[in-house]
Formats: C-alpha cells, structure tokens, sequence
C-alpha cells in the first residue's frame, strides 16, 4: 500500500500532464479551425477548375495529351501524406498501415514512394525502406508551393516512364472525430466525360484547346495534391484534439480516484494513531 | 469604351482566397498568344494566362492585380480567373520581391548543372512582374 505521501506526488505529476495535454488541446482546436478555413477556401477554386476542365476535354475529345496516356502498370507512384509530430492518436498508424498495406506481396522496385511527413520516414527506415522522394517539415502548415513540388517531382516520374501511374494516399477530414484514409488516382488522368449531353456552348480559345489544355493539366495536379495536403493538415490537427481531449478527461477521472485513495489513506492513518493513543491511555489506568 | 452603365463581373480566384470580386466595365490580360481586351457581352471563352498584369476599368480608373499565369473563362456575364498567385498591387511586398529577384538572378548567371531554367526563369518573370506593378500603381 502506498504512502498518503506517495499518492501525493503521483496526483502532482498527473496534474502536470493534465494541464499539458490541455493546452496541447486547446492549441489544436484553434489551428484546426484555420486549416478547415483553409481547406474550405480551396473548394471554389478545385470546382472552377474541374469546371474548365470538363469543357475544354468535352471541347477535344480525342485528345492525346501525354498525361492521359494509360500505360501497363510495371511501377506505381504513391504520394504518401503523413505528419511531421505525433500524439494525433491513430492519425499515423492509420496513413502506416495503408501505407504497409500498398507495399505488401510486392516487390520494392514495383513502386515508387513519395513521402512527406516524419513519421512516415521514420516509420519506413524501422521497416528498412527508404522512400525515393521525401520531404518534410510542414505537415500542419502547407502552402502551394509544397504541393507544385509534389506535382512536379510525381509528374517528372510519369513523364519519364519511370512510373505508371500515380495514386495520392491522405486522410480526408470529415470532422474532428472522423478522419478517412483516402486514395485517389492522379495520373494518368482519366478525361471526365460531362454528363450534361452535347456541347452546351460554343467557346472560343486562346490560343487553342490543346495547348490550354496542357497548362491546365499540371496547374489541376498541383490543385488535387494541394487539397490532399490540406485536408490531411485538418485531419492531423483534429485527431490530435480529440487525441488531446481524451487524454485530459482520462488524467482528470484518473485525479479524481486517485484523490479518494489519498482521502482513504489520510483516513485510515488518523484513524491508527487515536486506537494507538486511547489503547496506550487505557494501559497507564 | 463601353456604353458606360454596362458592366461584366470579375473574379479573380486563387487556392487560398478570392481576390477579387467586382464589376468592372474592361478587362486587358495578356494570353499565351498576345493581349485580350474583354468587354461586357464577350463569347464564351477560355484562356490560359501569361505572368502578367491584368488591367481592370471600373468607373471609368484602371487598376492592376498581379496574376502569375492561370486561366480566365467567361462565361455568360461573367469573367472567371483562375491563379496559383494573384496579388492586389497594396498587398505587394516589395522587399520579398526583390529578394526573389535577386535570387533568379543569381541562379541564372551561376548556370549550375541541376539547373531548372524555366523554373528560374518563371520565378524571376514573377518578381519583375511584381516590382513593375507595385511600382506603378503604388504598392507599400
């Protein structure tokens, strides 16, 4: 049985990480609603873009511009999304898994990894895997400039036939409790055929449709990866504050017991010592 | 000009934010194969841009947004671009700019092996772009 001093000290330090899980708490929710600010900003922007995109291929349809062009798959080009810190709760082990998963009965030289974020790195050198592109250190703050790097390295890649096809793998943010690891096929980009039937309207083009066409591509690659970016930013930021949430009631429940413990502690040792005195007072009579 | 009272909407979208969202009554970019001026009433059309500044008339002034290449689309009455980077001429840091001139500059003439000259190239096209505007149309 501990000590009512023991059980002291042990309240203390409970108390100090209570309140350092508490602030990392609060810090998260903030910055959370920004990178959801931000996630949302894009959303106009993604939606004009797929909007000019889907006219000018309904514009050319037999366009064979290189990055449509499907191939058979020998290597596949993953773009991992991961982040720089931890104690996100399972925000990292989820991106891991999927990650190992996509590896797995397959030979190393059969993909092409692109990673960001620490955690994967490191979680990679544990498995004795080096990834072919890595870059990190912005997980929960990323800019353009980020994901045109991104586009450019996995578009080189695909150009240069060194891969086949390129996936994007992050974690969608559906809201703070819900976070959805998340794959979706960049390259080669498959023409979406619009729905609305005939062509609508008669647009005039300059220079031409084809070359609109391939400064569109790239900038509309640099678009999607800096969405997955984004919402994988928002998806670190909210596990984290539900992973921080948790970890601040389970000290506070974990203060509470423990204090009942002390009281019982404290009690017991009061309640000794006056058996201990009457009995001693008893004996002298 | 254009009967005055008649006007087109401009909206200038980036991935972070919208720039710009007005009526305008002229609007000069420069594409890929030479200078458009768009008038209310313009077909529908789609361009892909040039690291240029694109010129606005509202109210009968002219005024500048920075817009490092993109896209434009009108359609209907409405003037849509789309950019990686578009800066209003107030919101030009000019110091940041020079910098990265300075350094295009310096990677061009240094012609290392690695050497991504479009890339470079692009990047100091931006910062001239940006120092030109904000010089002409006052920037901080």
């Amino acid at each position: 049985m501990p000590s009512a001093r023991e059980i002291n000290r042990r309240i203390k330090s409970v108390t100090n990480t209570q309140q350092i899980t508490k602030a990392m708490k609060m810090v998260s929710s903030v910055r959370l609603r920004r990178a959801q600010e931000r996630a949302l900003a894009t959303a106009p922007f993604t939606e004009k873009m797929e909007g000019m995109l889907q006219r000018l291929s309904a514009a050319i349809p037999g366009e064979n511009n290189p990055l449509f062009i499907q191939r058979d798959v020998k290597r596949t080009c993953y773009i991992i999304i991961g982040s720089d810190k931890g104690l996100a709760g399972a925000f990292n082990s989820n991106i891991n898994k999927e990650m190992v998963s996509l590896l797995k009965n397959k030979p190393r030289s059969a993909s092409y990894l692109i990673v960001t974020g620490r955690k994967p790195v490191d979680y990679l050198k544990h498995l004795r895997i080096t990834p072919d592109y890595k870059q990190t250190g912005f997980s929960d703050k990323p800019n353009f400039g980020h994901a045109q790097n991104l586009a450019r390295k996995a578009t080189e890649e695909f150009l240069a036939g060194n891969v086949d096809e390129v996936y994007l793998v992050y974690t969608k943010f559906k809201s703070a409790l819900s976070q959805v690891v998340t794959q979706t096929k960049l390259l080669p980009i498959e023409p979406s055929v619009s729905e609305k039937s005939g062509p609508s309207e008669e647009y005039l083009f300059a220079p031409d449709a084809g070359q609109v066409l391939s400064t569109l591509l790239p900038q509309y690659i640099d678009m999607v990866i800096y969405n997955g970016l984004l919402q994988s930013a928002a998806s670190e930021l909210g596990a984290r504050m539900t992973a921080m949430t948790g970890a601040t009631d389970n000290a506070g429940e974990l203060i509470e017991k423990l204090t009942v413990h002390y009281n019982k502690v404290r009690q017991a040792g009061i309640t000794n010592e006056l058996t201990e005195i009457v009995s001693g007072a008893n004996a002298l009579q | 000009m254009a009967e005055t009272g008649k006007t087109i909407h401009l909206e200038i979208i980036t991935p972070d934010a919208a720039v710009l969202n007005t009526d305008v009554s002229f609007v000069l970019v420069r594409a890929l194969d030479g200078d458009l001026g768009i008038m209310p009433g313009h077909a529908p059309l789609i361009a892909s841009l040039r690291i240029w500044p694109l010129v606005y008339e509202k109210d009968g002034k002219r005024n500048c947004v920075c817009v490092a290449s993109g896209f434009l689309e009108v359609n209907g009455n409405t003037i849509t671009v789309i950019t990686p980077a578009a800066e209003l001429p107030a919101d030009i840091d000019l110091d940041r700019a020079e910098r990265s001139r300075a350094r295009a500059e310096k990677r061009l003439q240094e012609k290392k092996e690695n050497l991504d000259e479009a890339r470079a190239q692009a990047s100091l096209k931006r910062a001239l772009l940006r120092i030109d505007v904000a010089h002409k149309y006052g920037g901080k």
